[in-house]
C-alpha cells in the first residue's frame, strides 16, 4: 500500500481470500471453538443463575481470534494496545486468556482477575497485555485510544481500538479520525468496527445513511476496507495488512468487518440462537472437512471435550468467594504509579 | 511576584523539565498563543488540539495508560459538561480494573465566575467535580499554592483535577509567598517568562531555577485564624472572605478563615479543629446553592460535630439560577459576594444557642 497518495479505494479485496496453512487454519478453527463453547457456557451459566448479565461474541469469532493471534502482546508502548468492546472474548483468548477467568469475572467473584467481581462478563482488563479495561459506555474507547497512539508515534506497538456499528453514530467514533488523521501528526491506529447490523433492536438502516460505516474514512483521507468477518482466512488477511501498514506507516486505517451476532444483543434478549444469520464456526468446519484438515467426529470430539472442560470449571468457579463488602473500598487511589512502571 | 497563571507556567515548566511530563494540551494551549489565559506560554511539549473537549480527556486518559504524564487543559469548565462520562471513567479505572490500571493524570481548567464572563464564562465546577469519585479535586486561591498543588497533581498516579479560579488567575501573590528561585522582581520574571504582543515567533521563553514546593493534596490551609466563626472555602471566595473577616474585626466579630485548597480528599480534621474551636461555621463557594458541596460540608458537620454546634451552619453560594447574567447587577446578585459573606458572619457571631 502506498502513502505517496490518499487513496480512497478499498486496499484490502474482499473476494478471493488468500487460502491459510492448514496449521494456521487448524490453530485458528480450534480457538474459535473454545471461544464459542466458552459463549455458550457463560450463557448457561447466566440461565442458570450464576451471573446477572451475559453480554458477549458469538458470531465475532472468525474475525476476532485472527485479531488476537496478530496483535504484537505485551506491555508498553513498544507493545500494542487494545481498547476492545464487549464482545472480545475470542480475542483474548486467541491471545492466551484462561477461559475460566470469564466464568469467574460472570460469576462476579473475587478472584475475576479482569475486575474483581465488580463488572459485567465480557468487561476484560489485562495490563501485561496492553488490554485496557473495556468500558460499557459505547465508543469512548475510540476517544482514549488517541491517548494511547500518540504516545506510540515513535514506538514500535500500534494501538487498535474495535466497536460496534451502531456506537460509531457517537461523536467520539469521528473524534477519533479527527484526531487520527491531522496532517503531520497522524496516529499508528487501527480503527476496527464490527457491524452485525444492529444496535440492540435499531437496524443499520435506521441510523446510517451511508453504505458501509468504513466510507466516512475516506472523507479524513484514511485507508480503508470492508471485509466478511464470518470468513477467518479474510479477517486474517486483512487485519495482517492493516496491521502492517498502521506499523509501518504510522497513520490510521479503518477496517469494517461484517459479523454475525448469533445470540442476539445480550441476555437481556434472551441470548437465544438467531435463525438467518451466518454462523462462522459451522460454515469453518465446512470447509476444514472439504479441505480435508479435519473431520467431523474430531470436531465433535474437540467439542465434547472443550464443553465438558468448562462445565467443570463452572462448577469449581460457583464455589469460588465473592468479593467482601469491605472490598468495595479497595482501589479507589492508587499509591504508586503502576502505567508509568511499564515502558 | 508571580500571578497564579505565571505560577501556574512555572509549575508546568518544572512539570516537563524535571517531573516527567509528556504533553500539555487543549484548545490554543501551545504556540502561539500559550493558553487563552497564558497558562502554558513557552512550554516545550504545549501542543494545540482539535476544538474537542472530549478528544482532549479521551486522549489524556489513554496517554496516561500508556504510562506518560499528561495535563490536559479544557479551555472553560463550561465546556467541560460534555466530558463527563469521560470524566468518570479516568475516576473509576483504577476501582473497576481492580486496581490493575491507574490514570496519572491532570486536567485543568478555569472555573468561576468574576471576570463578567455571562452564561459561558462563569460556571463553577466544584460541586461537579466532587461527584465523580476516583478524582483528586485542588482549587487554589493564591499563586504559591497554586504553584505546589500543580506538583503535587502532576507526580500523583491518579487523576487530579486543577481548578483555576479565572478572577485570580491574574493577581499576583504576597511578597512573602515568592516562590523558590522565583526572582523577587515582577518585571523582571514577566520579561522571561511572558510572550511578546505580536510576533513570537522567535521568542523563547528564559525560565528562572524555580526549586519544587509541594503543597500535599487534602491539606487545608488557614487563612485567617479567629476564634468566633469558621468560613470554610476556597478559590476565589478565600480573598473575599478574608477581606469580609477583616472588615469585621472592627466590629470585634474574629473569624477563622479555612482555604481547604483541596476538595478531594478535603482536610476534614483541619476542619473539625476549627468548628470546635468557633462552634459557629459558614460555607461559601460559587457553585449553584442545590447540591453544592458546602451542603456536603454542613450535612457531615451536623452528623459529627451536632453537639459543637451553636448556631445552625450556613452555605452562602451560587443562587440556583440557569446562568450567571453579563450585567453587573445580575453576576453580583448570582455568586456571593463579600457584603453577603460579611451579613452570614455576622448573624452567626450574633447568634447564641
Ligand atoms: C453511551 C451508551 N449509550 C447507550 C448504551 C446502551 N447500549 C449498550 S449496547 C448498545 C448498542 C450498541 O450497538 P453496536 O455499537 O452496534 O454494538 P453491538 O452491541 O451491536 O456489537 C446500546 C445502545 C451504552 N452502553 N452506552
Ligand atoms: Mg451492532
Amino acid at each position: 500500500m502506498s502513502t505517496s497518495s490518499r487513496p480512497t479505494t478499498h486496499p484490502v479485496s474482499v473476494s478471493a481470500p488468500p487460502r491459510l496453512a492448514a496449521e494456521t487454519c487448524l490453530q485458528i478453527y480450534d480457538l474459535m471453538l473454545r471461544a464459542r463453547v466458552l459463549e455458550e457456557r457463560l450463557i448457561t451459566m447466566y440461565k442458570q443463575g450464576d451471573g446477572f448479565f451475559w453480554i458477549g461474541g458469538p458470531g465475532e469469532e472468525a474475525f476476532n481470534v485472527p485479531l488476537g493471534l496478530l496483535v504484537d502482546k505485551g506491555r508498553g508502548v513498544d507493545h500494542d494496545f487494545l481498547h476492545l468492546h464487549y464482545r472480545s472474548a475470542a480475542t483474548l483468548l486467541a491471545m492466551g486468556a484462561d477461559p475460566v477467568d470469564a466464568l469467574r469475572q460472570m460469576k462476579n467473584v473475587a478472584s475475576d482477575p479482569y475486575s474483581k467481581g465488580r463488572n459485567f462478563a465480557g468487561h476484560f482488563s489485562v495490563r501485561e497485555w496492553n488490554i485496557v479495561p473495556v468500558t460499557s459506555p459505547i465508543e469512548v474507547q475510540y476517544s482514549i485510544a488517541i491517548g494511547t497512539a500518540r504516545a506510540q508515534r515513535k514506538a514500535k506497538g500500534i494501538t487498535v481500538v474495535q466497536g460496534g456499528d451502531a456506537g460509531t453514530a457517537e461523536g467520539d467514533f469521528a473524534t477519533c479520525m479527527v484526531w487520527a488523521s491531522r496532517k503531520g501528526a497522524e496516529l499508528p491506529v487501527l480503527m476496527i468496527v464490527t457491524n452485525n447490523r444492529y444496535g440492540i433492536s435499531t437496524p443499520y438502516a435506521g441510523q446510517h445513511g451511508y453504505e458501509q460505516i468504513s466510507d466516512r474514512g475516506k472523507a479524513f483521507g484514511i485507508q480503508t476496507a470492508v471485509i466478511d468477518g464470518n470468513d477467518p482466512e479474510a479477517s486474517y488477511a486483512a487485519l495482517k495488512q492493516a496491521i502492517a501498514y498502521v506499523r509501518n506507516e504510522k497513520r490510521p486505517f479503518l477496517l469494517e468487518a461484517m459479523v454475525s451476532r448469533l445470540r442476539g444483543h445480550s441476555s437481556a434478549s434472551g441470548a437465544n440462537l438467531v435463525k438467518d444469520e451466518i454462523d462462522c464456526v459451522a460454515r469453518f468446519e465446512e470447509r476444514l472437512i472439504e479441505r480435508q484438515i479435519l473431520t467431523r467426529a474430531e470436531i465433535d470430539r474437540r467439542r465434547e471435550t472443550y464443553t465438558n472442560e468448562l462445565a467443570e470449571a463452572a462448577k469449581h468457579v460457583r464455589t469460588e468467594a465473592q468479593p467482601t463488602p469491605e472490598s468495595a473500598f479497595d482501589y479507589i487511589f492508587a499509591e504508586r504509579n503502576l502505567v508509568g512502571e511499564d515502558n | 511576584m508571580a500571578t497564579m497563571i505565571q505560577a501556574i507556567r512555572l509549575a508546568l515548566h518544572v512539570g516537563e523539565t524535571r517531573l516527567g511530563v509528556t504533553d500539555i494540551f487543549g484548545e490554543d494551549v501551545g504556540a502561539p498563543l500559550g493558553g487563552v489565559f497564558t497558562g502554558t506560554q513557552g512550554l516545550e511539549t504545549a501542543w494545540n488540539t482539535p476544538l474537542d473537549e472530549r478528544g482532549i480527556v479521551g486522549t489524556a486518559i489513554g496517554l496516561a495508560l500508556a504510562g506518560q504524564r499528561p495535563v490536559a487543559e479544557i479551555q472553560f469548565c463550561d465546556y467541560a459538561f460534555n466530558t463527563i462520562d469521560l470524566l468518570k471513567l479516568a475516576g473509576n479505572t483504577y476501582w473497576s480494573s481492580g486496581g490493575d490500571w491507574n490514570v496519572p493524570m491532570v486536567l485543568m481548567t478555569p472555573v468561576g465566575a468574576g471576570i463578567r464572563g455571562s452564561i459561558y464564562h462563569s460556571h463553577s465546577f466544584d460541586a461537579t467535580a466532587t461527584r465523580i469519585p476516583g478524582w483528586k479535586i485542588v482549587m487554589p486561591s493564591n499563586p504559591r499554592d497554586a504553584y505546589g498543588l500543580m506538583l503535587s497533581a502532576i507526580v500523583d498516579p491518579n487523576p487530579v483535577m486543577f481548578l483555576m479560579p479565572k478572577a485570580l488567575l491574574r493577581l499576583k501573590g504576597k511578597p512573602s509567598d515568592l516562590l523558590p528561585g522565583e526572582p523577587e522582581d515582577d518585571k523582571q520574571l514577566a520579561s522571561m517568562i511572558d510572550a511578546p504582543l505580536g510576533d513570537r515567533s522567535a521568542w523563547k521563553p528564559r525560565w528562572p531555577d524555580v526549586q519544587e514546593l509541594y503543597i500535599p493534596i487534602g491539606e487545608s490551609r488557614i487563612a485567617r485564624p479567629g476564634s468566633r466563626v469558621t468560613v470554610l472555602t476556597y478559590g476565589r471566595n478565600v480573598p473575599m472572605a478574608v477581606a469580609a473577616a477583616d472588615e469585621l474585626a472592627a466590629e470585634g466579630i474574629d473569624t477563622e478563615v479555612l482555604d481547604l485548597r483541596s476538595l478531594h480528599p478535603y482536610d476534614w480534621p483541619a476542619i473539625a479543629a476549627s468548628v470546635r474551636k468557633t462552634n459557629r461555621v459558614l460555607c461559601v463557594n460559587e457553585d449553584t446553592e442545590v447540591t453544592n458541596f458546602g451542603e456536603h460540608l454542613i450535612r457531615r458537620i451536623v452528623e459529627e460535630l451536632f453537639y459543637e454546634l451553636h448556631a445552625p451552619p450556613r452555605l452562602v453560594a451560587g443562587a440556583h439560577l440557569p446562568g450567571i447574567g453579563l450585567a453587573d447587577a445580575l453576576e453580583m446578585a448570582s455568586v456571593p459576594q463579600k457584603d453577603g459573606i460579611k451579613t452570614a458572619i455576622r448573624e452567626l457571631a450574633a447568634h447564641e444557642p
